[in-house]
């Protein structure tokens, strides 16, 4: 049945795949060497510690706090990352129907902050919320309030520190899922008959699902493990699970109860996509062509 | 794949037929900064008709479209619809079915969905949705479709469900931007003649965008040619072909050779040595040009008839072209045209081999002189 012909094509397919796996190599020996071998060998230290111990996860398990640092961690990823969305929306679309000038003046100030480092963009939310900050002193004087308002060294300097740093997160993939919906699709929905309001609603918004489902999980993933801003400006009170991590290992140099956590965590968002998966058709939102 | 025509209007449960709406350009302009896009075109077209916006590339003929949908504002001048003023109405009030280039189907909907946005858009009761949608479906011979995905159609599918979506709200005019250049050959022109049979059936008023003469030929009651974002000459088909206002037009409708004469007298023109008759008014100015469409040069058959013109050259290509030969001449003062010969064997009988003398007779009624396109500074 098969003539000469066909077999070339099929041998020509196998030598470009080995071509394909081969030009891959490199990459898949980085995530190898700087992604596996690690959160194997912390899955390892978590339960070998003079012999085989469940020890780490137990005490996961039974003390308060560290259920409250994972409640509170959820809580926060999932309040910056629908913050997130509700600021960055709008600004990406703006960016993405104004004209193109405009569009590329909006992105670079919205990725201008990516210029300078995470811990001086914390200090500077610092400067600005403490109770002897900007804000304070402005609204004071202004006679709003009579007594500096907790601004900071909570959750709520947290949020606003972590916000900031990740909308670009947001931004940028919305902006580029927006910037690929073909305009003419809008004045389809104009020429028969829809206004603004409806052909956002049922054109535009659901051509930008796939950007959001991108910024959301980035947004979210990366306001999880992050440490710095909540470390100063949560005020060591606002304790996420990062902090956990980091405490174990250098106060008290338990490097299996921080791996434990890492784990527990890594489990729980993975248990989160695949649960988020079966909800959300992810193949609608994704696979549109 | 069922022919959209096919079916007898008897068997059709509703008439879709709304009549048309009359469209009146007048002096519409649009500049995109030194950009003369449009230029003060003014354009009338009746109820029910056919007409075509034919044009080369940057010839304005989106921007003149958008402006009748009302995706763009002209820099001056106004549109009217059925008399009414809509030069400042958003799109989504003007009532007009547009089809899309790329036919702009909603991809994250289906078949069903796609035709029935007009009707949400229009708040109709959703009870009423179905049997509506699927008489649009079946009127481009979709039928069944509904449950489709847009990524599941082939070009010519999504073509009918663009037309379809444009014509379910039963749109008094239909706009449509070159919506078969996607589309292959064959298909395309079965689509051309749907299409027409279509128009007769729904009688909207159509304004049709091509660059293509044949398909602006073929469908349309009358033809607008644009150039440089100017309207040349409006007409119906037959006279634009041999009517042509100037050499552009000559040049763009049918094959024609552009040959540069002189003015002689008031019925005749020099064309080198040679001085050629014409039965039609030779046009004033210094300008001039000679359209020599290559089905009106005949070969000479010895019979010497004083009335015709003729011109004798030396054959240099002979293309062979399925149902046609194309002939190349070259005339003794060098100038070069074509002539199309039917490819039977009493035509091809005529022909003398590459590099031998032919002589060809031009009828003064065939005899088309123009005044020379101005080119753009
Ligand atoms: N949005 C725009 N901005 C600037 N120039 C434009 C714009 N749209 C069209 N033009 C210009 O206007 C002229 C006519 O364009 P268009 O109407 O698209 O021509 P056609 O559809 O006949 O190819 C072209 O020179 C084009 O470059
Ligand atoms: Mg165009």
């Amino acid at each position: 049945m098969s003539s000469p012909v066909q077999d070339l094509s099929v041998l020509h397919q196998r030598r470009e795949q080995r071509l394909m796996l081969a030009l891959a190599l490199p990459a898949l020996l980085v995530i190898l060497l700087l992604v596996v071998l690690p959160v194997g060998w912390l899955a390892w230290q978590s339960v070998y510690h003079n012999g085989f111990t469940l020890e780490n996860y137990r005490r996961i398990w039974s003390e308060d706090i560290y259920w409250r640092s994972f409640a509170l961690t959820f809580e926060i990823s999932l309040l910056v990352t629908l913050l997130a969305l509700l600021l960055g929306y709008p600004i990406a679309y703006a960016a993405s129907v104004a004209p193109k000038r405009w569009g590329i003046i909006i992105l670079a100030l919205v990725v201008l902050p990516f210029w300078t480092s995470v811990l001086v963009r914390a200090y500077a939310w610092l400067a600005l919320l403490q109770r002897t900050g900007v804000i304070n002193q402005l609204l004071l004087q202004l006679g709003v309030i009579d007594e500096p308002l907790a601004l900071v060294h909570n959750t709520f300097g947290t949020v606003v520190a972590t916000l900031h740093i990740l909308l670009p997160f947001m931004v940028l993939p919305l902006y580029a899922t927006m910037q690929q919906i073909p305009r003419d699709l809008m004045q389809a929905g104009a020429s028969l008959g829809a206004g603004p309001m409806l052909t956002f609603w049922r054109i535009f918004l659901p051509l930008s699902l796939p950007g959001v489902l991108a910024g959301c999980t980035l947004v979210f993933v990366l306001t999880l493990g992050f440490y710095i801003t909540p470390e100063l400006l949560g005020g060591g009170r606002t304790i996420m699970i990062s902090m956990l991590v980091s405490r174990n290992v250098e106060l008290y140099d338990q490097w299996g109860a921080a791996s434990a956590v890492g784990v527990v965590l890594l489990v729980a968002v993975g248990a989160i996509f695949f649960a988020v998966s079966r909800f959300i058709p992810l193949d609608r939102v994704l696979g549109q062509k | 794949m069922a022919r959209i025509g096919a079916r007898p209007s008897t068997q059709r449960g509703r008439s879709l037929d709304q009549g048309g709406e009359s469209v009146d350009i007048k002096a519409a302009s649009k500049s995109y900064g030194a950009v003369r896009a449009l230029d003060d075109v003014t354009l009338n077209v009746a109820p029910r008709e056919f007409v075509s916006l034919l044009g080369p590339s940057g010839s304005g003929k989106t921007t003149l479209l958008g402006i009748l949908g009302g995706f763009v504002q002209p820099s001056s001048g106004s549109i009217h619809f059925g008399g009414r003023d809509v030069t400042f109405l958003p799109p989504h009030k003007r009532d007009i079915g547009v089809v899309f280039q790329n036919y702009a189907l909603f991809p994250h909907m289906t078949v069903g969905e796609n035709v029935a946005f007009p009707l949400r858009a229009r708040r109709i009761a959703k009870a009423d949705w179905a049997a509506r949608v699927r008489a649009a479906l079946a009127m481009v011979g979709l039928s069944g479709y509904e449950a489709r995905g847009i990524a599941q159609l082939s070009g010519g599918q999504r073509q009918r469900v663009a037309l379809a979506r444009a014509m379910i709200f039963e749109p008094r005019l239909i706009l449509m931007d070159e919506p078969l250049s996607a589309l292959d050959k064959q298909l395309r022109e079965a689509m051309q003649i749907e299409l027409r049979e279509l128009h007769k059936r729904i009688g909207a008023t159509i304004i049709y965008v091509t660059h293509d003469q044949r398909e602006a030929l073929t469908m349309s009651d009358r033809v607008a040619i644009l150039k440089d974002g100017r309207l040349v000459q409006i007409d119906r088909p037959e006279r634009l072909h041999d009517y042509p206002a100037d050499s552009f037009v000559a040049s763009f409708i049918g094959e024609a050779s552009l040959l540069p004469v002189r003015r002689v007298d008031a019925s005749s023109v020099a064309l080198g040595s040679a001085v050629l008759k014409s039965a039609r008014a030779i046009p004033n100015g210094e300008a001039l040009m000679l359209a020599v469409h290559s089905e009106k040069l005949l070969i000479a058959d010895g019979v010497a008839d004083a009335a015709l013109n003729r011109l004798t050259g030396k054959v240099t290509d002979i293309v062979y072209q399925g149902e046609s030969l194309r002939v190349f001449l070259q005339l003794a003062d060098g100038t070069c045209l074509s002539l199309r010969q039917p490819s039977h064997y009493q035509a091809s009988r005529l022909l003398p081999p590459v590099g031998g003398e032919l002589t060809v007779t031009l009828h003064p009624e065939d005899t088309i002189v123009v005044p020379k396109a101005q080119e753009k500074a």
